[in-house]
């Protein structure tokens, strides 16, 4: 076990903030007697790691609550008794995770990663309140939360400009094209041989670039935004779909042979089954680059309202709380898409090799 | 699969007219309306030529034809000196240089990542996860922040631009190389065991060598969105210099001529960086002894 741990004890000892000393501040009492307490509880008597982990892991939740208490009184420098108890409690939690990482299982993964993610909002919320850093610079989590609720209006609006309006249309028009030209091109080589070279130069090239030329040709609605959503998800989609398209052996093109089947019951029967871990690596590829495409091309001019619009005028006019509760709404939303496709993309290719190893 | 040179070349030369044709195709139709109102108000009789002839020599197209935009690219070049702002090899520097200071940023944030990803088991639990989520979120949307933060402490000019292509780049080659590290034959791994290598002997003699070929190959998806974050992050900073910048002044004064002739370099360059990183690769495959 890490040395750092026992930093607690020592954190005992120093200011907890200007002129506080630990035992003065009931918080603070409770915050490292949780500490410790879990930390004997698990080291005295032999556990398994799971319940050691489980132990020190209620240990470092109180203790974490109890500090955020201490945080506004903190004044940076002022409290170095806190900072070192707070890395001792880093520590802690550090050899929790390492216990819980041990074992095997999705779920256990699931439950280190959300616990990682969150010890990374904590830190953001502690350095952020316990330094003073000016909400300019970077605001706590915790006042972004708060600015949600009373702008959700203006948040909903945005939403369904830039992603009900532009993404999901361009998403769907563009991958739908590039699957449909991938098709044809497959039925006829020489047109994959030439569109093939062309798809990969065109993922060289910063396509965002096209958005101002779009916003020329389609306006300032929504359209423009499909425009380049379709173009920039169009060559993922033919090249990925061309790819899986390539994906079928010949030992199994045979066997279709031998029973008779013609090109189009080859095409649904074999070849697309066979494609689709290359289609949903397109699509979740795309999804990302939808969301990207949309609200750049919202930077060279909207109507007054859309996400990248937001961001870019309200960063100008400093109210900085709406341009990050804007920046969490396009967060959740990419993950959402991306999670979504990978749970789909799970649900329809259990049988292929690369999902049923991982389980 | 064996191809002649001919069955390959031909199948592009086609779709490479195919494209210029349908350009040309695209500036007549779209140029058509404004071309015509034009040639009313001079008042003259005009012919189809006339009109095609119109459409293709617009100040101001709705779709300029690839000779303007060469035309433009080559008097941009040429008819001012390389440090003067309107050439567009100023410009063409000055993103390309925090392009390639995010890019070696990036790679070093990439690599350290794989590392402790590979052999720390509670860094790839923990910490793989989020930095796949990180990459689902649109990252330029908050490029514009970043580019205020930074101001704010202090940092501007290209520092901005570097970090947000770092943000960008980074993550390809962070998977890249946790792939490219863990492909370690079995048996080798082995060998290594059996002279009691240390492991930082492993990694230096062996992990590393393996990752070679996948790094590049990360690395070459890299330098391309490198690129594209510099550009993005000249969008916020009201354009002072840099291709972006060209992107926006042009779309603010409707100079559609500009805003493809800097569309048009940015393509060079970026398929320019990606040959040099591919030159790389040949140089440093040869020295290591790899089968082409």
């Amino acid at each position: 076990m890490n040395p750092l741990v026992f930093l607690p004890l020592v954190a005992v000892v120093l200011p907890f903030g200007a002129g506080v000393a630990a035992w003065q501040h009931p918080a603070a009492l409770v915050a490292v007697g949780a500490a410790l307490a879990s930390l004997l509880a698990a080291r005295l008597r032999p556990l398994p790691p799971l319940a050691e982990a489980l132990v020190l892991l209620a240990g470092v939740a109180v203790a974490a609550a109890a500090s955020l208490l201490l945080l506004d009184r903190a004044s940076g420098i002022a409290a170095p008794g806190l900072w070192v108890f707070l890395v001792g409690l880093a520590a802690l939690f550090w050899h929790a995770l390492t216990l819980l990482a041990q074992g095997e299982g999705a779920g256990r993964v699931a439950l280190v990663a959300g616990l990682f993610g969150l010890a990374l909002v904590y830190l953001w919320e502690a350095v952020v309140r316990g330094f003073g850093v000016p909400s300019v610079l970077l605001p706590a989590p915790s006042a972004i939360l708060a600015a949600m609720p009373p702008r959700a209006d203006v948040l909903w609006d945005d939403f369904r400009q830039t992603v009900l309006h532009a993404v999901v249309r361009g998403y769907l028009i563009g991958c739908l094209s590039g699957f449909a030209v991938a098709i044809v091109a497959d039925r006829i080589p020489f047109l994959a041989r030439g569109l093939l070279p062309l798809g990969n130069l065109v993922s060289a090239i910063p396509i965002v670039g096209i958005a101002p030329i779009m916003v020329m040709w389609f306006g300032f609605g929504w359209e423009s935004k499909a425009a380049v959503v379709v173009v920039m998800t169009f060559f993922p989609m033919l090249v990925n779909t061309l790819a899986g398209l390539q994906a079928s052996e010949k030992i199994q093109l045979d066997l279709m042979r031998s029973y008779g089947a013609g090109y189009v019951r080859t095409l649904v029967k074999l070849r697309l089954p066979n494609a689709l871990p290359f289609l949903f690596n397109g699509l979740k590829i795309n999804s990302t680059l939808a969301l990207i495409g949309a609200i750049v091309a919202e930077f060279f001019g909207t109507p007054i309202v859309g996400m990248g619009f937001r961001i870019s005028t309200e960063v100008a006019r400093m109210n900085l709380d709406i341009v990050w509760a804007t920046i969490v709404v396009a967060g959740i939303t990419g993950s959402t898409l991306y999670g979504a496709l990978a749970l789909a993309e799970r649900a329809v290719t259990g049988w292929h090799p690369s999902v049923r190893r991982r389980r | 699969m064996t191809t002649s040179l001919s069955q390959r070349v031909l199948p592009v030369a086609v779709m490479a007219v195919a494209v210029i044709a349908v350009w040309y195709g695209g500036a007549v139709w779209l140029n058509a309306p404004q071309a015509m109102e034009a040639m009313a108000r001079a008042g003259k009789n005009w012919s189809t030529a006339d009109l095609v002839m119109q459409t293709f020599a617009m100040k101001r197209p709705v779709l300029p034809t690839p000779d303007q935009v060469v035309v433009e690219i080559y008097h941009s070049l040429t008819d001012y000196p390389i440090g003067h702002i309107r050439n567009l090899l100023y410009h063409t520097g000055v993103t390309s240089a925090s392009a390639l200071v995010g890019f070696v940023m990036g790679v070093v944030l990439g690599v350290v990542l794989a590392i402790g990803i590979v052999h720390v088991r509670t860094l790839e639990a923990s910490l793989l996860p989020w930095i796949i989520a990180s990459q689902t979120i649109p990252i330029l949307a908050i490029a514009p922040m970043i580019v205020v933060i930074l101001g704010n402490l202090g940092f501007t000019g290209l520092l901005p631009k570097a970090v947000i292509s770092m943000y960008l780049c980074f993550f390809p080659i962070t998977v890249g190389m946790v792939k490219g590290l863990r492909s370690v034959d079995g048996m080798a791994q082995d060998l290594m065991r059996t002279y009691n290598a240390s492991a930082r002997q492993v990694f230096w003699m062996l992990r590393l060598p393996s990752a070679v070929p996948y790094l590049f190959t990360s690395l070459k998806v890299a330098i391309a969105i490198s690129l594209v974050g510099a550009i993005v992050g000249e969008l916020p900073t009201g354009g002072q210099a840099g291709l972006g910048s060209r992107l926006l002044s042009g779309s603010y004064y409707g100079q559609t001529v500009q805003i493809w002739s800097a569309l048009v370099m940015s393509a060079v360059l970026s398929v320019v960086l990606i040959a040099v990183v591919g030159l790389a690769e040949k140089l440093v495959g040869r020295h290591t002894g790899a089968h082409p």
